[in-house]
């Protein structure tokens, strides 16, 4: 029997990005809110310490950060005639547990998506026709525009202090920028990051090819920064430990570095660790949440009541709960009806080695210091030769030079002995990598749903995932990597070893953790879950925020716009919801 | 609510007053708004909170242990609850508190309670104090007894040390002075009680007057020196830091943390501009303790260059020593205070001419490096920057030649630091924390 709490205005699900953000908004409405999270909590002093947490082995290796699929996992198979079976090690991607979410252990490449990229269904039809699009593939418009989503990017850009280099602010194309991008109202915060000497190369070359190369976008601060709640950033010093890891020097804009100062200070703010939400409570006709329940470490079941119920956990498990608790009608790909576990996606990427004779010094690096081309992103060139539909960005990345698991050899380097060591020294120091980010389109048949025969620890049925690559994407993703190619043989290497993206996507090896989808916005009930605000078209007073918004993945990292839409929702809120709480959109 | 009255009212009386004694009965009466909102800034100027609210504690209801070198003392409860706070004492009475040091009954306090500092208010500040603790909500809950052993358990004691060490009165201004330097004086040595840790102690426990300011110990810190000596002083500050620095916990120079970090949390953060500027014009007039003052100045201004000419050892530092600290200091310091050691504007303070680095006596630097520190919280710095602890990572001679790197580098000079000063202080930071 779950014990029942006292009441609170609303409770947040899981207390990464968007939980803080939301929770920020909506405190400083006066609202009291709760925020229920299954791991601990976490500061940048003593956890994220600059004197121990550069260890590769306790972090990137042994996972200290994330989740654990002992206790909590999705089950997995590549196609509906497969048994799917549990992912037990932590493989393609890598959720987070604990205050903070993947905003403490992401690398801070920070992207607004295009504009084309919130329209791709009429975009596409308008410029390519109808048939263009492959059977199966069910790609959709957002329901929200750049333009609407415009200044959440800017605010979210403000509250981390992104480092980079504006490419069109206002429709003036500025030189040094990205051309391709949405026309900013203003720039960045920070200038760009100090460049790598990768960098520098990458430039030079992809300027040689023809290309327009800039500066990534980069939640590492260039200087010493205070953001918009005037919490203050330092400056950040290269040492090359973002992804996998907290940053001990307050450089890298996480929940901790940008809210928590302001946030967990607030008396109508509260935050509960270690506990983990298993349903949203519905009323007796369905159509209205009245609380969660949790369950705790020592498995006792809380009851905590609230008027509003905002879903902030990782993209996946947002949809688990939506399944779990009965919130919106689940989807079906036979009879191709309902809405939750839809338009699952994710991201393509591959990445082409280049071995030089210069000394690049790899481990001065920064998670988001890099030099990108935008040139065969989106739609940003005329797909109608190429017959496929999306595209990504290919950079050059120094994030850091870490001996376990970033370091790049010949093929024919000897993978073990004196032979290997001696091929890790004369290579280490003289190699970068090209990465190719690819969008991935959304397919009938590849979705979430509850699985039939595994369970958690709570006794509920896992989430089970059903996806692969589809043809369109291996042929983005094999157009994207010649192209990386062309400007890695500009680079004068010595050698050039590209690593496609082959055959069935695999859980195995890690690839990004850009899972999107299976809660996705619109404008239709019978194909988006939530409304354009994220507000559940069946349960009004359920929110869910995430990139499972996302109707299809684009050919950028998600945080930016995952943070854009936490702050276009916070808006929705404090401007219409809190005024007349009820469907802000009629179905 | 947050009404802020400014003290310079309460001290405008105290001064034009001056001798005149006015009968108690005739201040008797309702409490205005006015003396409540004043009450409620002075008792956040005071610091009150410090003490008497405990952690995770109900505001002002006690408990709080303050440890003395001569045994625990426990804060008490002052809510207005009649029994177990001091809601039956008479106004005479609370005024005897804080201008005597005596409770009702001829009950002695120890001076851990500041009343050597709060002699020195106005009966009208004291007064609209107490107007304000009787509007806090009573607060049920018993006084702990002192832990300590006899003599000092013996509250008759401190009539000795009354006698020897406390001069009672209350705060008479100096007509040679101006009126800004008085009413900062008037917060100094009143209820701002600075002395109680930047003033030297003698055995007893006692500041020594003839050396107030000169720095001292409190909390198992070493508060630095507030007399004006350009490297371990406020000499280098100008009005404005000081004033900046009380207000927001940082300013160029420095930043606060520790024990500090809390008082700036607590109490100076709320005060009026003219009385920080008031506070800021006392401590620029204390005098230095160096008979030579001038001697040795400091390199001044910043460079953003990298300070390699500077950067030599100098004479009183052994050259290998300094060589070991500077790697000791680029592998686990220079990320945040820079290899010039200037910091992060605004964020890392710099360590350059710094006067904690410089102090006489290098305890609180070290302390800092063996437990970390957070820096002051405050409504208009609210981010609470942290630096890790070291103790578990650098032993007792990697830290001693790392502080005297820091006190020696950049053209900051000091006294070098032995590993035995480490252990001593690794010693009472351990004490502090197993009690």
């Amino acid at each position: 029997m779950a014990t029942r709490l006292p009441h609170v205005d609303v409770v947040l699900v899981g207390f990464g990005w968007t939980a803080s953000i939301l929770a920020q908004e909506l405190t400083d409405e006066g609202l009291n809110v709760l925020a229920i999270e299954r791991g601990s909590f976490r500061d940048t002093v003593p956890d994220f310490a600059t004197t121990q947490i550069q260890d590769e082995l306790r972090y990137a290796v042994r996972n200290e950060l994330f989740e654990e699929p002992e206790r909590e996992t999705l089950t997995f198979r590549n196609s509906m005639d497969q048994t799917a079976l549990p992912m037990r090690h932590l493989g393609s991607f890598k959720p987070a547990a604990g205050a903070g979410g993947a905003g403490v252990h992401w690398n801070g490449q920070n992207w607004r998506f295009l504009p084309t990229d919130f329209v791709t269904r009429s975009h596409t039809e308008q410029r390519y026709g109808k048939n263009f699009i492959p059977a199966g593939m069910t790609i959709q418009d957002w329901g929200i525009t750049y333009d609407d989503l415009e200044p959440f990017y800017d605010r979210f850009e403000y509250l981390c202090g992104i480092s980079g280099q504006a490419g069109n602010v206002n429709g003036e194309i500025q030189a040094g920028g990205n051309p391709f991008e949405g026309p900013r109202k203003r720039g960045f915060p920070l200038p760009p990051l100090k460049r790598s000497y990768g960098t520098v190369l990458f430039d030079k070359a992809a300027k040689e090819v023809g290309y327009k190369p800039f500066p990534c976008p980069a939640a590492n601060t260039s200087e010493a920064y205070k953001n918009i709640y005037g919490v203050q950033m330092g400056q950040c010093t290269f040492c090359g430990f973002c992804e996998w890891f907290g940053c001990g020097n307050y450089s890298k804009s996480s929940p901790q570095t940008t809210v928590f100062p302001v946030l967990l200070k607030k008396d109508n703010f509260k935050l509960r660790t270690h506990a983990s939400v298993t349903k949203v409570l519905l009323d007796n006709t369905g159509k209205r949440a009245t609380g969660v329940v949790y369950v705790d470490l020592q498995g006792r079941e809380y009851e905590q009541p609230a008027d509003l119920v905002i879903l902030t956990a990782f993209a996946q498990h947002n949809v688990h709960l939506m399944l779990l608790s009965g919130i919106g009608k689940p989807y079906d790909p036979v009879k191709n009806e309902g809405v939750v576990g839809r338009n699952y996606a994710y991201q393509i990427t591959s990445s082409v080695d280049v071995f030089l004779n210069d000394v690049v010094n790899p481990f001065m690096g920064a998670g988001a210091l890099g030099q990108a081309i935008d040139e065969f992103n989106g739609d940003n060139f005329d797909h109608g030769p190429e017959k496929f539909i999306g595209g990504g960005y290919i950079a050059l990345w120094t994030t850091g030079g870490r001996p376990i698991l970033q370091h790049h050899l010949p093929k024919d380097a000897p993978k073990w002995g004196s032979g290997w060591k001696k091929a890790m020294k004369d290579n280490y120091l003289r190699t970068v990598s090209l990465a190719t980010h690819g969008s991935v389109m959304s397919y009938r048949d590849a979705y979430l749903d509850l699985d039939p025969t595994y369970r958690d620890v709570y006794g509920n049925p896992l989430l089970r995932l059903t996806f692969d690559f589809h043809d369109n994407e291996h042929r983005m993703s094999n157009f994207l990597t010649d192209k990386a190619q062309g400007i890695a043989k500009a680079m004068k290497a010595r050698e050039i070893h590209a690593n496609p993206r082959k055959g069935h996507y695999t859980i195995v090896p890690y690839q990004t953790t850009h899972n999107t989808g299976g809660a996705a916005m619109g404008t239709d009930p019978r194909t988006s879950a939530v409304n354009r605000y994220l507000q559940s078209w069946d349960v009004p007073n359920v929110f869910v925020v995430g990139s499972c918004a996302f109707p299809q993945n684009a050919g950028y990292n998600p945080t930016g716009t995952v943070g854009a839409l936490a702050y276009w929702t916070a808006h929705a809120l404090r401007t219409q919801y809190l005024k007349k709480p009820g469907p802000l959109v009629s179905a | 609510m947050n009404t802020r009255t400014r003290i310079s009212i309460a001290v405008g009386i105290a001064l034009v007053a001056g001798s005149m004694t006015i009968a108690p009965t005739l201040l008797a009466r309702e409490s205005s708004h006015a003396e409540l909102a004043r009450g409620e800034y002075l008792v956040k100027a005071g610091d009150c909170a410090a003490c008497h609210t405990n952690e995770d504690g109900q505001p002002f209801a006690g408990g709080f242990p303050v440890p003395t070198p001569f045994g625990t003392i426990y804060s008490t409860n002052i809510t207005p609850d009649p029994e177990t706070g001091i809601g039956h004492w008479t106004s005479d009475d609370f005024y005897k508190a804080m201008h005597s040091g005596i409770a009702p009954g001829g009950r002695h306090l120890y001076p851990a309670f500041p009343y050597p500092w709060y002699t020195k208010l106005s009966r009208n500040d004291v007064d609209a104090i107490r107007a304000y603790l009787a509007t806090l909500k009573p607060v049920h809950q018993a006084n702990k007894p002192p832990e300590m052993p006899w003599p000092f358990s013996d509250r008759a004691v401190m009539a000795g040390w009354n006698a020897l060490y406390f001069k009672e009165g209350t705060f008479q201004s100096n007509p040679q002075k101006s009126a800004q330097w008085n009413l900062g004086a008037y917060l100094v040595e009143g209820l701002g009680h600075c002395g109680a840790c930047h003033s030297p102690k003698n055995f007893a426990g006692a500041p020594e007057h003839d050396k107030a300011y000169h720095g001292g110990y409190g909390e198992n810190w070493y508060a630095t020196s507030l007399a004006s000596d350009l490297r371990d002083g406020l000499g280098q500050w100008s009005e404005q830091d000081i004033v900046q620095y009380l207000k927001t916990g940082a300013n160029k120079r420095a930043a606060a943390f520790g024990a500090m970090a809390e008082v700036v949390h607590d109490s100076t953060q709320y005060l009026d501009d003219d009385d920080l500027h008031a506070i800021a014009v006392y401590l620029k007039d204390l005098p230095a303790k160096s008979t030579t003052p001038n001697a040795n100045p400091p390199v001044d201004g910043t460079t953003t260059e990298r300070a390699t000419t500077t950067n030599a050892a100098p004479a009183n530092v052994n050259g290998d020593r300094f060589a070991r600290g500077r790697g000791h200091y680029l592998d686990q310091c220079a990320g945040c205070h820079m290899d010039n050691g200037e910091g992060i504007a605004g964020v890392f303070p710099p360590l350059k001419g710094n006067n904690v680095v410089q102090a006489s006596d290098p305890e609180t630097v070290v302390h800092i490096i063996l437990t970390g520190a957070k820096t002051a919280v405050t409504d208009k710095n609210p981010t609470g920057l942290a630096m890790p602890a070291f103790d578990w990572k650098l032993d007792n001679q990697q830290v001693a030649d790392l502080v005297t790197y820091l006190r020696n580098a950049w053209g900051n000079r000091a006294g070098a630091v032995d590993a035995s000063k480490v252990a001593d202080t690794r010693r009472t930071i351990v004490a502090a924390r197993t009690k």
